[in-house]
């Protein structure tokens, strides 16, 4: 059964259109969800996790439609992001950033330490998170991401402000959280990346869904090329 | 039918003065992004220049009303643009609003000064002029008014329309760093707006003055009257703007026409500004959640438990001292800055910690005051079952008002300081319009009233420490910084809102039993409204990000007073430093108290 389900899903901003009645669905495994600039992947995210009402559309997590759940209902349900225009709490340190979203859960203190060592950023812990290098802020978000211990997991942009190895090490990573049996969906302009450690992939272009499948039919498919190029 | 004819006539001529101050307003607001809360103010501090020249100093009509409005008023706006407004570019909602509060609180006290209070006429223009419609009179100066509306609303139209400062101003909105790449310039745009703003307040106030009176309050107040208006255009669009100002004077027209004139009736016509500015903030859609940056604020360190713990014996040490060496006045004295510092704790929980500016803060203090004085009883219980209330009524003020948030919020608790003000705290229920009401003393002596205010304050301080480490602490925070984040992370912001703001309110409503047990006699005076402004303006301005700075504030708000008496021209030099402050909040926020921590820790780094 597909973790999410997206039907239809039209998000109108006065005259423009920025999502054009796309429907797609993301399997566990890692999925991306490529495309230009304002091909409306952002805005995709924002309706998925609810922050963003749809013009037309329903969004369907499992079996259940969860189109007029609000964000935290969404969350409890599983799903999680992190932003592409980062969303850290500035005046919390890196470490109290992740308790915030533990503290439903029992010994949240130790499980945050922990989720900073396993995305690597445990020696910011007690910084202030807006004074962090970028990187290591999405990595942040990342973590904080994964506390909510999500079957769907919502990655806006994840490794730009990261160095080669450190997106290797975050490939591995995906690779781990795939394996744990959530589904991740990755929008990302690092095409390694993607290319690399993506299951499946759906390529938007002007809020359109241009084509859909493995890595190997995207790369092969010449609308790609144009929207990119052209 | 004749009567319907004229109350619609005075309600226009009303609702255009009234447009003639919102325009102004929006204008201001719209090319600076600061929202003026002293507009009013300087609409009242202008119409008593008018005042001035052409009633005392005997100037015709038409020379002092150009003076005022066209050379007085601009140059007053310059220099407030200037000196204040332009280094808060960009701070947060409650640096700017405080700034406006305290240009606010500075002009009434500069106006007192200077005008002290008496019965001021002001002739109406165009006395002999006048026209019949039907049975109804329209006079000169009614025909002035609405001549002088439609003007401004045509002449701001095309400024903003037909030219191309127009078109900046309205570029700068949006994006004013790209405005300035295509070679305008977002200052002197703002400097424009700030003249011809408060010009417009200007006219406004001294076309008012045959309606309101010369009255220091009641003019500076047109605020929310403007502030309402400007809502109905969402403080952007002046045709708006312009709409809701006129049904704004046609209700409170009608009100007075055809609403019985009991006691309660005029308190409720007094209120309806207040009343359709929440009519209009529940019609609003509920405000989207920000997406965009990361945002985080420079508290001070917050103290340990150790820190916590050794702070509070210091500060035992130094009130017990104090008890046993003062004299009974002194000691009272200090018991009340206390009581002021307790309801700054509240503040320093919602504004400070959480984000939230409240305008309504001391309206809680009000009702956990009557709430003691109604139950009469010595028990301390009384006491926590006000602070109970008044959780209760902030809980509810919560669940209405927390649909907005930042300025749109801070001007409803404005508002709503208003109506509980006319509508609660001066009805039979609570203190009776110009009643008053007996409390019992919890402790007699005035050193025993010190040692209790210090051991509340002790015990809320460190409460407030404690909810600020705690999971409570870091969920409003999380709110504050990205409340979007916050969402996806299923946490209820809604929910964590209210109880901040419901525990804010019952800190205030416990100071507000200590308050009415330490005066003894109590009246809805204490609480009005006006008494809201000095307590933001304090508390920023002191510190509203620790416990220290509530402390300070609570100390200068008991001075304030002490001091005014002690030195008439106070108020001039209150008003010089309130600016300097003012404009030191964009450099610390943290303010006074912010530079000793700086100071503190630069000398041990």
């Amino acid at each position: 059964m597909s973790t999410l389900r997206v039907e239809g899903v039209t998000v109108r901003f006065g005259e423009v259109t920025a999502v054009d009645d796309v429907s797609l669905t993301v399997e566990p495994g890692v999925t991306g969800l490529i495309g230009p600039n304002g091909a409306g992947k952002t805005t995709l995210f924002d309706v998925i996790s609810g922050l963003r009402k749809p013009t037309a559309g329903r969004v369907l997590l499992g079996d259940e439609d969860i189109t007029t759940r609000g964000p935290h209902q969404r969350s409890r349900l599983g799903v999680a992001r992190t932003f592409q225009r980062l969303e850290v709490f500035g005046s919390l340190t890196v470490w109290e950033n992740v308790v915030v979203a533990l503290e439903s859960r029992r010994r949240p203190a130790k499980l945050a330490r922990e989720l900073l060592e396993r995305v690597g950023i445990a020696e910011f812990a007690g910084n202030q998170a807006d004074t962090v290098p970028t990187g290591a802020a999405r990595l942040l978000e990342l973590a904080r991401a994964l506390a909510t211990d999500p079957r769907l997991l919502l990655l806006d942009e994840p490794s730009s402000g990261l160095d080669r190895a450190e997106t290797d090490e975050f490939g591995e990573l995906l690779r781990q959280l795939s394996a744990e049996g959530r589904s991740v969906v990755l929008v990302e302009h690092d095409m390694d990346l993607v290319m690399g450690y993506c299951d499946h992939v759906h390529v938007l272009n002007l809020g359109r869904l241009l084509v859909s499948g493995t890595p190997d039919v995207v790369r092969a498919h010449d609308g790609v090329r144009e929207a990119y190029l052209g | 039918m004749t009567a319907l004819l004229a109350y619609t006539i005075f309600g226009l001529v009303t609702g255009g003065a009234y447009a003639v101050v919102a325009g102004g307003l929006v204008l201001t607001y719209s090319t600076s992004k600061v929202f003026n809360v002293g507009h009013g103010a300087i609409g009242m501090v202008m119409a008593f220049l008018y005042w001035e020249l052409a009633e005392n100093r005997g100037l015709p009509q038409w020379l002092a009303l150009l003076l005022v409005v066209g050379v007085c008023a601009p140059l007053f706006g310059l220099v407030v643009e200037r000196f204040v407004m332009r280094r808060l570019a960009g701070a947060p909602v409650g640096i700017t609003l405080v700034a406006g509060v305290g240009l606010l609180v500075g002009l009434i006290g500069v106006a007192q000064v200077l005008w002290p209070p008496q019965a001021r006429p002001v002739r109406p223009f165009l006395d002999q002029l006048g026209v019949h419609i039907g049975q109804s009179f329209v006079s000169g100066h009614d025909l002035v008014t609405l001549a002088c509306a439609v003007l401004v609303a045509g002449g701001l139209y095309v400024l903003l329309n037909r030219t191309r400062t127009g078109l900046a101003m309205r570029a700068c909105v949006d994006a004013p760093e790209l405005a300035a790449l295509y070679g305008t310039r977002p200052a002197r745009l703002s400097a424009l707006s700030w003249a011809i703003g408060s010009a417009l307040a200007a006219l406004g106030g001294i076309l008012l003055t045959p309606v309101v009176q010369l009255d220091y309050v009641t003019m500076t107040l047109l605020v929310i009257t403007a502030y309402t208006a400007a809502l109905v255009g969402r403080l952007r669009s002046l045709p708006w703007t312009f709409a809701g100002a006129l049904g704004l004077g046609l209700v409170q027209s009608y009100a007075v026409a055809y609403l019985p004139s009991s006691p309660f009736w005029i308190s409720f016509r007094a209120a309806i500004p207040a009343l359709l500015l929440f009519v209009v903030l529940l019609a609003m859609p509920q405000s989207p959640l920000r997406i965009g940056g990361v945002r985080g604020s420079r508290g001070v360190a917050v103290p340990n438990a150790l820190t916590t713990g050794v702070g509070a014996g210091l500060f035992a040490g130094v009130v017990v001292a104090l008890a046993l060496l003062v004299d009974s006045v002194v000691a009272g004295q200090l018991a009340l800055a206390l009581v002021f510092g307790i309801v700054l704790l509240s503040m320093v929980l919602l504004t400070g910690y959480g984000g939230v500016v409240s305008l309504g803060q001391f309206t809680f203090v009000g009702v956990g005051a009557v709430t003691v004085a109604r139950l009469g009883s010595p028990s301390p219980v009384t006491l926590l079952i006000g602070a109970g209330v008044a959780a209760v009524v902030g809980a509810l003020i919560a669940l209405t008002a927390l649909r907005v948030s930042g300025l749109y919020l801070a001007l409803a608790t404005l508002g709503f300081a208003q109506l509980m003000d006319k509508l609660v705290l001066q009805s039979p229920i609570a203190f009776g319009v110009r009643g008053s009401l007996q409390v019992p003393r919890l402790v007699e002596s005035a050193s025993a009233q010190l040692l209790l205010a210090a051991a509340v304050f002790a015990l809320v301080g460190v409460g407030v420490l404690a909810v600020r480490r705690g999971r409570l602490g870091r969920r409003m925070i999380a709110v504050k910084d990205s409340s979007a984040a916050c969402a996806t992370l299923g946490l209820n912001v809604r929910w964590i809102r209210v109880w901040v703001f419901s525990l804010s309110a019952a800190i205030a409503g416990l100071a507000g039993g200590l308050f009415a047990q330490l005066r003894e006699t109590v009246a809805a005076s204490d609480f009005q409204l006006f008494n809201n402004l000095p307590l933001l303006l304090f508390a920023v301005i002191a510190g509203v990000t620790s416990v220290s700075g509530a402390l300070l504030g609570g100390v200068l708000l008991m001075l304030l007073p002490v001091l005014q008496s002690g030195f008439p021209a106070f108020a001039g030099v209150a008003v010089v430093l309130l600016g300097v402050a003012a404009a030191g909040l964009a450099r610390e926020p943290n303010g006074l108290v912010g530079w000793g921590f700086r100071a503190w820790t630069w000398r041990r780094a």
